[in-house]
């Protein structure tokens, strides 16, 4: 058995861990929030963007874009979207996990796709997994703001224009709740299907005149559309993060109390058994003396 | 007299939301001034500062980016930035201003339109802010 400083010893170490773990959860709690906050005051713009690009695509099917085309997929990209820092549980392993399957499954070599990383255990990661990264994105501040990612999403949407790569899909954790996060895959560009997904809520607004024209106008507008969808995907990313590593830092501080409560069991025992094994010298000591 | 609602949106929030007698915006095309009831329409907006004429007054934004989608009851300016005049960083706009006549002096035809788009927002910016 340990001696009694050495229980003593660990028992604080023990209890010194739980105080950080616990100040993590707290801020971490309170980022998420924030984060949350965030993707709701950005709602607005999404949906506005939504409704003006989803009636321009049903009210004139004539109308065409590159970035609405299919066109034969010679390079696929990536954008995946990880934390910088780990203490997260699950979450960038099983984005990670997930990611390297599918992209097994889907291409032969690793030159047919090409990844935009956000985060740093990305970029090890992917480092460490031979995936082929053309941009990597690190640091980005907790409540990133529309200027802080344009690079990425200039970035991302700029290579599809160019023709570097024929489709883009997007890899993030989707905040689900305060202990959920799902590992999501978008299909970001071409965007093909636009017409049937916003065409929903575009049937109620009434039909615009376009100031010149519909083909400037989605010209502008698309890329726009793209960059928001890269950026709303990052909000909701940051919000799953906070959320992970708030649920992994309370189930830590919890592991952290049931050690100490073990081993202040252990110390007690091995206290009482000193005691007692004292008291027996004592008592066969006085014997002998008799 | 009539008035229609404007709110100018932006992904981090909402920047300005109010019922105004008249909005003149900058378009690819022109100035174009909006008044209640007018016919659905959509434009993209260059960078420049939209006037919101009010009971009393006009209120001014600087805009970067952006589309306005018109409705006869109401209008809603959608900019990847927006600033009401009390929230422009007069020192950062001047910073910014004087980066890009710097880039624009150093004949780079690969930066040349950055740099030509980030003096144009940087002096709407101090425009709007009345320095």
């Amino acid at each position: 058995m340990a001696s009694l400083r050495e229980i003593k010893s660990r028992i604080n170490s023990t209890k010194k861990t739980k105080q950080t773990t616990k100040a993590m959860q707290m801020v971490a709690a309170s980022k998420q929030r924030r984060a949350l906050a965030k993707a709701q005051a950005y709602q607005p713009y999404m949906e506005k963007i939504q409704e003006v690009v989803g009636s321009i695509a049903t009210g004139d099917t004539d109308i065409s874009h590159p970035m609405m085309e299919n066109r034969e997929v010679k390079k696929t990209g990536y954008v995946v979207i990880t934390s910088d820092q780990g203490l997260a549980g699950g979450y960038n392993a099983s984005l990670i996990r997930d990611l390297t399957k599918k992209l097994k499954e889907r291409h032969k070599s690793t030159d047919e796709y090409t990844i935009i990383m956000v985060g740093k255990i990305g970029r090890d990661n992917a480092r460490r997994l031979g995936l082929p990264v053309s941009e990597v994105v690190t640091e980005l501040s907790d409540s990133p703001s529309f200027d802080e990612i344009k690079t990425i999403t200039r970035k991302a949407i700029g290579m599809f224009e160019n023709e570097e790569i024929d489709e883009l899909y997007m890899w993030y954790n989707h905040f689900v709740s305060a202990i959920r996060q799902d590992v999501t895959e978008n299909k970001l560009l071409p965007l093909t299907d636009l017409a049937e997904n916003l065409g929903e809520s575009a049937s109620a607004t009434p039909s615009y005149e376009y100031e010149p024209n519909e083909a400037v106008i989605l010209e502008g507008l698309l890329p726009q559309y793209g960059e928001s969808l890269i950026y709303g995907a990052l909000l909701d990313a940051k919000a799953a993060e906070f959320g992970a590593r708030m649920t992994a830092m309370s189930a830590a501080s919890d592991n952290a109390d049931n050690l100490v409560g073990e081993l202040t069991l252990v110390y007690n025992r091995a206290r009482q058994a000193a005691i007692t094994q004292e008291i027996n010298e004592i008592v066969s000591g006085a014997n002998a003396a008799n | 007299m009539k008035t229609i609602n404007v709110s100018v949106v932006t992904p981090d929030g909402s920047v300005y939301e109010n019922d105004v007698q008249m909005i003149s915006a900058r378009t690819e095309v022109g100035e174009i001034g909006v008044l209640p009831g007018h016919i659905p329409l959509v434009t993209p907006l260059i960078i420049g500062t939209v006037r919101l004429k009010r009971d009393g007054g006009e209120d001014q934004i600087s805009v970067s980016g952006g589309f306005m989608e018109v409705r006869p009851d109401k209008v809603t300016i959608l900019a990847q930035s927006a600033e009401r005049p009390e929230d422009i960083d007069v020192n950062r706009a001047n910073e910014s201003k004087s980066r890009a006549e710097e880039r624009l002096r150093n004949d780079n035809d690969v930066d040349q339109k950055r740099a030509k788009a980030s003096l144009k927002r940087a002096e709407t910016r101090l425009q709007v802010a009345g320095k």
